[in-house]
């Protein structure tokens, strides 16, 4: 056999040790990988939280813990549920056609039929994830810009929301906040986290 | 005297010692101009000393833990606290952590500005480029990981929203973010990945890459402030570079007064202005993380701000954020392609035209305006500042090809000058 000519038994061997070899080096990679994932506990965590709104009062807003996010709960008065209409035009999900909520809260105030003055929210921005802040009240200022119609402000990147989490045109946010499922198990009693049969 | 230099003899049998001494110090040839800017190299290799050695000990006494101790306080912000209070000299291991930290950056920048101005990167040394490269990337996440550690406001919102970025890939982002978080939100598995990262993998990987960085500019020779190869001229009975002196002593001896002028600005940082007024360490850090609570104004610290800006210059196109986060990927990217990019026939600004020094200029200046306006809140003006220096920085790299062959170079010596 001269220099020159290949001993393709030899070589295919090579070959099919090569391969095989990769093979394992990736599936001894998953083990690795896979533990990065969240564990079986906090797979767990996503359990429901119950929130009492007895003490909530029109115009006002509190905040609960679920699944490690902050969830609003605003009871919105009558000239907030008005300023929803008024902005629509400057929306850019007004009718929350590609935005992430319940089938029940796909309408006008995001919110159940049963009580449309709550509205449930991730207090979540959809650009990159800050909080919000408060701007409730319709008064105007350098942040809001003109006619304010109440809100939420994202102090990271400057998103607006109105008063049913949708977002303003011109935000670095690209869609409206999510409504998380929820429930109301009685008149002063939401469960946040599950999805109900019939809200 | 005789038995040390057998002692010598017998390692140097068994392991190239003296081999290894003269081929990268005593034996290495660099060119004789060196000046001001050729600081910046060692200077980064002596900060990551630092680094590695205040890192160690700050892990004695750091523990990386989310849950709330008896007084309802983060552990792991507790224990930072704890070092800065009850540790014996912790404040000043800390001090010269936090500190370091930002200094590597502004050493690094200088470096890499070096690079720039004196064509370092092009032909033969596009490795060492792109191993820095690497390296400018791997500090960016050691940085990072690391900030996330003390557990304050900013640790917490700053990784919310990095983390975030990954979430913004089309499709699998949202799967990708959980992967990396090992949550659904930022929490301990976070902190102790990060901490495993930080300490343990990154400076692994760091260290790889500048021992890669040194092999290779070792192995094609230091290039220089007239951007002439030095190897071109030799004397032709001893091979040494007629431009060419031992890097030891004559550069490690004035790298020592590199290093005791930098020791001395580093000292007044650390000793006077540790926090240099908000930009090497955040007030809103000394706040435990809020997961309920977004500080009214988040900015990354100074190093990031530059890129951060070009993500926030670009607005959200078909319901999605990810263009800025492409855009500001690929003003990373795109430094690792300047070898090939750069067309002109000299390597050094002083025998380049008037077209690239223009260039390099607006380069420079959007960078830092950039920088600048990354630290501030957004306004419709500065966003629009923004979106034109995004369009100045890319523009560079684009167009280098361009006018880096129109543009009138002046001939190169043949040797170095002064």
């Amino acid at each position: 056999m001269s220099k020159n000519e290949v001993n393709r038994t030899r070589r295919n061997l090579i070959l099919a040790t090569s391969a095989f070899g990769g093979a394992g080096m990736a599936a001894a990679a998953w083990p690795f990988i896979a533990s990065m994932s969240p564990s079986d506990k906090a797979r767990g965590l996503g359990a429901p939280v119950e929130v009492d709104i007895t003490t909530l009062e029109p115009g006002a807003k509190v905040v609960v813990k679920w699944r490690g996010q902050p969830v609003w709960v605003v009871y919105r008065t009558k000239e907030m549920m008005d300023g929803l209409a008024k902005v629509k035009d400057q929306l850019i999900d007004p009718d929350s056609k590609s935005s992430k909520q319940p089938a029940y809260a796909k309408n006008a105030q995001r919110a159940t039929e049963k009580r449309p003055e709550i509205l449930v929210l991730v207090g979540l921005c959809t650009h990159l994830g800050c909080s919000p802040s408060d701007k409730l009240k319709a008064v105007s200022d350098s942040e809001t810009g003109a006619d304010w119609q109440g809100g939420f402000y994202c102090p990271c990147h400057g998103s607006r929301f109105d008063l049913a989490g949708r977002v303003y045109k011109g935000s670095p946010a690209p869609i409206n906040l999510p409504v998380p499922p929820y429930t109301f198990l009685s008149d002063k009693r939401i469960l946040i986290g599950e999805e109900s049969k019939g809200a | 005297m005789q038995m040390l230099k057998q002692l010598l003899g017998w390692v140097d049998d068994r392991f190239p010692l003296t081999a290894t001494w003269k081929e990268h110090l005593s034996e290495y040839y660099a060119p004789k101009n060196f000046n001001f800017w050729y600081f910046f190299g060692s200077l980064a290799l002596l900060v990551l000393v630092l680094q590695l050695v205040t890192g160690i000990f700050l892990t004695m006494h750091y523990k990386p833990d989310a849950s709330l101790n008896a007084a309802g306080v983060p552990v792991a912000f507790a224990s930072v606290e704890y070092i800065m209070r009850d540790v014996d000299w912790g404040w000043l291991i800390r001090y010269l952590h936090a500190t370091g930290a930002s200094m590597f950056f502004v050493v690094v920048y200088l470096h890499m500005f070096r690079g720039l101005i004196y064509g370092s990167y092009q032909k033969p040394r596009e490795l060492i480029w792109i191993f820095g490269c690497f390296i400018y990337v791997a500090l960016m996440a050691e940085a990072f990981m690391g900030y996330l550690l003390p557990w304050g406001q900013m640790s917490f919102w700053g990784a919310q929203v990095i983390v975030n970025l990954f979430t913004a890939i089309p499709f699998v982002g949202e799967e990708i973010g959980i992967w990396i978080r090992g949550d659904y939100v930022i929490s301990d598995a976070t902190l102790t990945r990060f901490f495993a990262f930080h300490v343990a993998a990154v400076p692994l990987v760091l260290l790889g890459l500048v021992v890669m960085h040194l092999v290779a500019l070792h192995e094609v020779g230091s290039n220089n402030p007239d951007g002439v190869e030095i190897k071109k001229l030799k004397d032709p009975v001893t091979h040494i570079p007629l431009d060419g002196i031992p890097f030891h002593p004559y550069y490690t001896v004035k790298d020592i007064l590199g290093v005791a002028v930098f020791l001395i600005v580093f000292s007044v940082i650390m000793f006077f202005t540790p926090e240099m007024g908000g930009y090497f360490l955040e007030a809103n850090n000394f706040v435990p993380a809020d997961p309920f609570k977004t500080p009214q104004h988040i900015a990354p610290l100074w190093y990031f701000t530059a890129y951060y800006s070009i993500l926030r210059a670009v607005p959200p196109m078909f319901d999605s954020q990810f263009p800025g986060v492409i855009a500001m990927g690929m003003a990373i990217v795109v430094l690792f392609l300047l070898p090939w990019l750069d067309k002109s026939p000299v390597k050094s600004i002083r025998y380049r035209g008037p077209i690239y020094k223009w260039a390099l200029t607006l380069f420079i200046v959007s960078f830092l305006i950039l920088s600048y306006l990354g630290t501030l809140s957004t306004t419709s003006g500065r966003t629009l500042v923004a979106q034109i220096c995004s369009v100045i920085y890319f523009a560079f790299f684009i167009l280098m090809p361009w006018y880096t062959r129109m543009d009138k170079t002046k001939p190169e010596p043949e040797r170095v000058t002064a």
